[in-house]
Order: structure tokens, then C-alpha cells, then sequence
């Protein structure tokens, strides 16, 4: 009787095609170290791509930097391209209002949310949401800009704004300088909502990083979970959520297309939320390739976007390192 | 003597795995009872049931009663946080809280506001230490983060952070099994020095613990209590065969 093929032993050590049944030891090993260095080459090119790209950037600046001072730019607040004024202030301004106040909006909902999720909710509850709240993080920003346009502006310009400035018109943060509903305020809405996924889903996973034994702890002490929360959990992940906060105003800085579409545009210093703004990302997307014959604007608008990179950039190898010592505990 | 805790008909299911089946059970004041039994057995389940972490788990069906000093703990108008307020438990692994070695042990005695003023809650805070029997290693340094303690150090703080609250029964899932034999020691002669006021209930897997620790012991398998009674006759003269199995060391 024939033994099953698989056990049978190889005839003089090769199958039927003449390959060799094992590969030699030197040769093995030789692969393996191709493979390495070619992964290795891979994710190289990501860290290449950052370096190249700010290096152009600030190349490609540089003329505006010899013919004007920094000071001079990033304290300027005229913007007049064709009298070779370029105050960057407005814009530098505009991106923090507009971030500021979409933080400011985001951050309470997001804890509601994450806590809720993760502390009280039902499975059946938590695995209908959380791929809802994903969904809503891959809307294009193209289309929260035309929902700004159509459903934000219009109320903040009818019905916010009006209320607002009838009843705490009297602070200058709250008064209506301009009649329509482009400004600020819409913007920081746009970018709480589309924000708000992203930050939501991050805590989450800082969340699931926390022990159940620690819950138990505090739990078995007779703690309420609302206790156990704000005693034991929030204060052990505040670093994560710090950090989260962090990453998610970094999108929102770069966040182009949904913000230009409602905040306005005009290169003016915001002193009220219901003021227009021209944030960087506007600013560059609404002129570059555009009017490129006058002196200096090329690299005036690169180095917007050189600025532009160098915030996010911090941000988010901040956020990065706080939210990569948090998760990498994960297991242990 | 009067039960403290007297377990009727308990059965647990874990969505369809039948954990416990048909446990009835009278704990007594006083006294150490100890829970034996193969791995798997349920006896963290049953210790669970008791200060109602039970209901933590998702998809857990309890039924039965466990009547403490005779009223139902899962009753409707039971408060679950007064229940474990009166039930405390030292986990097999200790697991300090995120914050300094003196607010671990005041951190129950101020979510039950049960001191009045910040001196109090200092001296109780020194009091359990003392009876935890950590005090003279830690008095120097309370402000440092619980975390820096040896973990034989950090189960000692639990069990000082869990009688600050100040229980009436003590619950122990093998205590002392992520401990070195010293700090295992010390824990042990804690529980001892502490029968008298408490009502201790201990899961162990070492017989020898066991003999040193029991004044009653349960021994439990496959869901079931096999054999519970006082440790002598328990030990020496086990009626059921498993339970002799298992004290020759069988399985
Ligand atoms: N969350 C859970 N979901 C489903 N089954 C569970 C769960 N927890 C425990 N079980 C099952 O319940 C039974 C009893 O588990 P339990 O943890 O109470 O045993 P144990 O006696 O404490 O064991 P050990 O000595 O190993 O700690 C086991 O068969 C276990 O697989
Ligand atoms: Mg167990």
C-alpha cells in the first residue's frame, strides 16, 4: 500500500518540477535581507515626501523673506499684493479663530460621546454608533461646506446673530458688524462638525486602554461609574485626551475646502465671532495659480503654506508622541 | 450563630453557559471561609455575585437570592453602591488607583462622605494603613503615586483602601497569588488578626493557605457545591469523593 503522498519521502531530495525542496541556508537569508532593505527604502518615502515638500516650500519663499522682515510680515495686517504689502496677520488670526472656536464646539460633545459610549453603553448601542460616527468622519469636506452654506449661514445670519446681538450685542465678541451670516462662528460650527468624529474615535481607543481591573477597583468601593469616571478615569487618560484634542485642532487648521466656503474671505482681524475671516488654507486654495504676475505673490502665498505646514507639523508630532505612549500600553 | 450571608438557589448563566447551578450556601459571621475547587469551577463567579460585580459582565443572567443580614442584595430597592459599600473585595491583582498612596485609602471614606473634615480622614487614613500593616513602610512618603509600591506593598494599600470604607465582609479571590511568600504572609496574618470583625470569604488554590486561613470551607466543581462545612471535617475527613480526590491532589 501506498503512504500518503504527503509523507513520502522525496526522491533524491527534488519533486517532480526540479525545484529544490529547501533553499540553502546563505540564500534564505540573502532574501530576507533584500526584503528588509526594500520595506525599509518604502517607509522611507513618506519622510522623504515631508522633507522635500518643506524644503521646496521654503526655497520657493525665500525671495518674499529677503525684501521683507519677518516682523514685517507676520505683524502686517495690509494686504495689498499689488502695493507689495503682504501683512500675514489677518490670515494667521483667521486660522486660529476659526480653529479656536471649532475646538471650543467639539470638545464637550466629544467626551459626552467617548465616555458614553465606552462607559455606559450597551454593546448592541455601541456597535450601531460606531460605525455611524465613522461614517460621518468620511463625508467630503466639499459637502459640509455646501450643508454650511445652505443650513449654518443662513441661521446664524436669521436667528443666531440676531438673538446674539439683542442680548449680549454689548460684548464685543458677540456684536454684529456685518449683516450676512458669513463669518467666523459658521466656520468654527463646519469644523466642530467634522472634527467631532475624529476626536470622538480616538478617545475611544484611549478608553479601551484602561483597564477593567481599575474600574472594578473603584467600582468595588462602591463608587458610582460617574465617580469612577471623573475620579479615577478621566484624570488617568487626561494626557491622551489632551493629545487628542491636539490632533483633531490640527486637522482643523488645515481644513480647507468647507471653511472657505462659509467664513467669508475678507483679510481682515476678527474681533467678533460673527466677523468675516480669510484663514491660510483659504487664502492659498482662492489665489494660487492666480494673478501670479505680480512680484513676490508666488512666494508671499508659499510661505503662507510653509507657515501653514510648520503649525500642523507640531501639532501633530506632539499629539503623535503623547497619543503613541498612551496606546502603545495597550496589553501590557 | 446567625448567617450573615445566605446564598438560595443561585444560578448564573453566562449567556448560555450554565456557571453556577443550584448554590446554597450559609456564610458565617466571624470566621474565614475559604472556596476551593478546580480551576474553572466558579468561584471567582460566585465571589462576583456576591458584591454584584456579577452585572459588569455583559449578557449574565442571575437568578436565586443572596440575602445579606437577610435582605435580597439584588432586590430593586437595593442600592448596588451601598451594597459593595458593605462588601469589600481584594482583588487577585492589586490595582491601585491613578493617585497618591494616602488618597487610595481616603478615596472610599470621601465618595461615602463619611468623614467630616481633613484631619479625620488623615487619621483614618494612617488608622488603615496601621491595620493593613503598611504604615511603617509608606508614613514618609503618602504623597507619592500608589504606583511606586512593591505589589505585595500595593495589595496591602487595597486592602487598607478597601477596609477604610469600613465593610462588614471582606471578599478575597486569590489574594495573595501574584504575591511573594513574605508579602503573602503578611496578608494572611492581616486576614487573621481581622476575622473577628469582619466576615472573611477567601478563594484559594493552595491547600496548604487554605488550612492555615479556614474556619469553614466550600469546595466547588463544575458549578457546584460538592462539600461545604467546618474546616476540620472537611479536611480530614471529606465525605465526597471528589473532595478527597482533590485534597490527595488528584487534579
Ligand atoms: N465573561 C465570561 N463569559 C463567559 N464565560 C465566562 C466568563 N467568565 C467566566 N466564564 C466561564 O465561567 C466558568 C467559571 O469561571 P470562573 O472564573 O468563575 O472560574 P474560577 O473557579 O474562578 O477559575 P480559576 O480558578 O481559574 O480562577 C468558566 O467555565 C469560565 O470559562
Ligand atoms: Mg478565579
Amino acid at each position: 500500500m501506498a503512504a500518503p503522498a504527503l509523507f513520502s519521502k522525496p526522491e533524491q531530495g527534488r519533486p517532480q518540477d526540479g525545484r529544490p525542496y529547501k533553499l540553502s541556508i546563505s540564500l534564505r537569508n540573502r532574501l530576507n535581507n533584500i526584503a528588509a532593505r526594500v520595506f525599509w527604502l518604502i517607509t522611507l518615502i513618506p519622510v522623504g515626501l515631508v522633507i522635500a515638500i518643506t524644503v521646496a516650500l521654503a526655497v520657493r519663499s525665500a525671495p518674499i523673506l529677503q525684501s521683507h522682515s519677518l516682523v514685517e510680515l507676520f505683524t502686517g495686517t495690509v494686504w495689498k499684493p499689488f502695493g507689495g504689502q503682504f501683512g500675514f496677520l489677518p490670515f494667521i488670526a483667521g486660522t486660529f479663530w476659526v480653529t479656536t472656536i471649532g475646538v471650543i464646539l467639539a470638545v464637550p460633545p466629544c467626551l459626552l460621546t467617548a465616555f458614553y459610549l465606552s462607559e455606559y453603553a450597551r454593546p448592541i448601542t455601541r456597535n450601531i454608533m460606531k460605525p455611524l460616527l465613522d461614517v460621518l468622519a468620511a463625508i467630503p469636506s466639499v459637502v459640509y461646506g455646501v450643508w454650511g452654506m445652505l443650513v449654518i449661514v443662513p441661521f446664524v445670519q436669521k436667528t443666531f446673530m440676531p438673538w446674539m446681538s439683542s442680548h449680549f450685542g454689548f460684548i464685543p465678541l458677540f456684536a454684529s458688524n456685518q449683516p450676512t451670516g458669513f463669518s467666523v462662528i459658521s466656520g468654527g460650527v463646519i469644523l466642530a462638525v467634522m472634527i467631532i468624529p475624529f476626536i470622538i474615535a480616538i478617545i475611544y481607543e484611549i478608553l479601551k486602554t484602561v483597564p477593567q481591573d481599575l474600574r472594578e477597583a473603584s467600582l468595588g468601593l462602591g463608587a458610582t461609574r460617574w465617580e469612577t469616571i471623573t475620579l479615577v478615569i478621566f484624570p488617568k487618560i487626561l494626557p491622551g485626551i489632551i493629545a487628542a484634542i491636539v490632533l483633531g485642532a490640527s486637522r482643523a487648521l488645515g481644513e480647507t475646502m468647507a471653511v472657505l466656503m462659509v467664513v467669508g474671505n475678507v483679510p481682515q482681524i476678527p474681533t467678533s465671532i460673527f466677523d468675516a475671516a480669510y484663514p491660510l488654507p483659504a487664502l492659498i486654495a482662492n489665489n494660487y495659480g492666480e494673478m501670479m504676475s505680480i512680484p513676490l505673490f508666488d512666494a508671499a502665498l508659499l510661505l503662507a503654506a510653509f507657515i501653514l505646514l510648520l503649525i500642523i507639523l507640531t501639532f501633530n508630532v506632539i499629539a503623535t508622541l503623547v497619543l503613541q505612549r498612551i496606546l502603545g500600553r495597550r496589553g501590557k | 450563630m446567625q448567617p450573615h450571608i445566605q446564598v438560595k438557589n443561585l444560578n448564573v448563566h453566562y449567556g448560555r453557559t450554565h456557571v453556577l447551578k443550584d448554590i446554597n450556601l450559609e456564610i458565617l459571621p466571624q470566621q474565614i471561609t475559604v472556596i476551593m475547587g478546580p480551576s474553572g469551577c466558579g468561584k471567582t463567579t460566585l465571589l462576583k455575585t456576591l458584591n454584584r460585580f456579577i452585572e459588569l459582565v455583559d449578557g449574565t443572567r442571575v437568578t436565586g437570592q443572596i440575602l445579606l443580614d437577610g435582605q435580597d442584595i439584588y432586590s430593586n430597592d437595593v442600592d448596588v453602591t451601598e451594597v459593595r459599600k458593605r462588601i469589600g473585595l481584594l482583588a487577585q491583582r492589586p490595582q491601585p488607583l491613578p493617585m497618591s498612596i494616602a488618597a487610595n485609602v481616603a478615596y472610599g471614606m470621601q465618595i461615602h462622605r463619611m468623614k467630616s473634615n481633613r484631619q479625620e480622614v488623615r487619621k483614618s487614613v494612617q488608622h488603615y494603613l496601621e491595620v493593613a500593616g503598611l504604615w511603617e513602610e509608606v508614613s514618609h512618603r503618602l504623597n507619592d503615586p500608589a504606583t511606586s509600591l512593591s505589589t505585595g506593598q500595593q495589595q496591602r494599600l487595597c486592602l487598607a483602601r478597601g477596609l477604610a470604607i469600613e465593610p462588614e465582609i471582606i471578599l478575597g479571590d486569590e489574594p495573595t497569588s501574584a504575591l511573594d511568600p513574605i508579602s503573602s504572609q503578611h496578608i494572611e496574618k492581616r486576614l487573621l488578626t481581622l476575622k473577628d470583625t469582619y466576615t472573611t470569604i477567601i478563594v484559594t488554590h493552595t491547600l496548604r493557605q487554605a488550612k492555615r486561613l479556614a474556619d469553614q470551607v466550600i469546595f466547588m466543581y463544575l458549578g457546584e457545591v460538592i462539600e461545604a462545612g467546618p474546616a476540620d471535617a472537611v479536611f480530614n475527613h471529606p465525605k465526597v469523593e471528589r473532595t478527597q480526590q482533590y485534597l490527595a491532589g488528584l487534579f
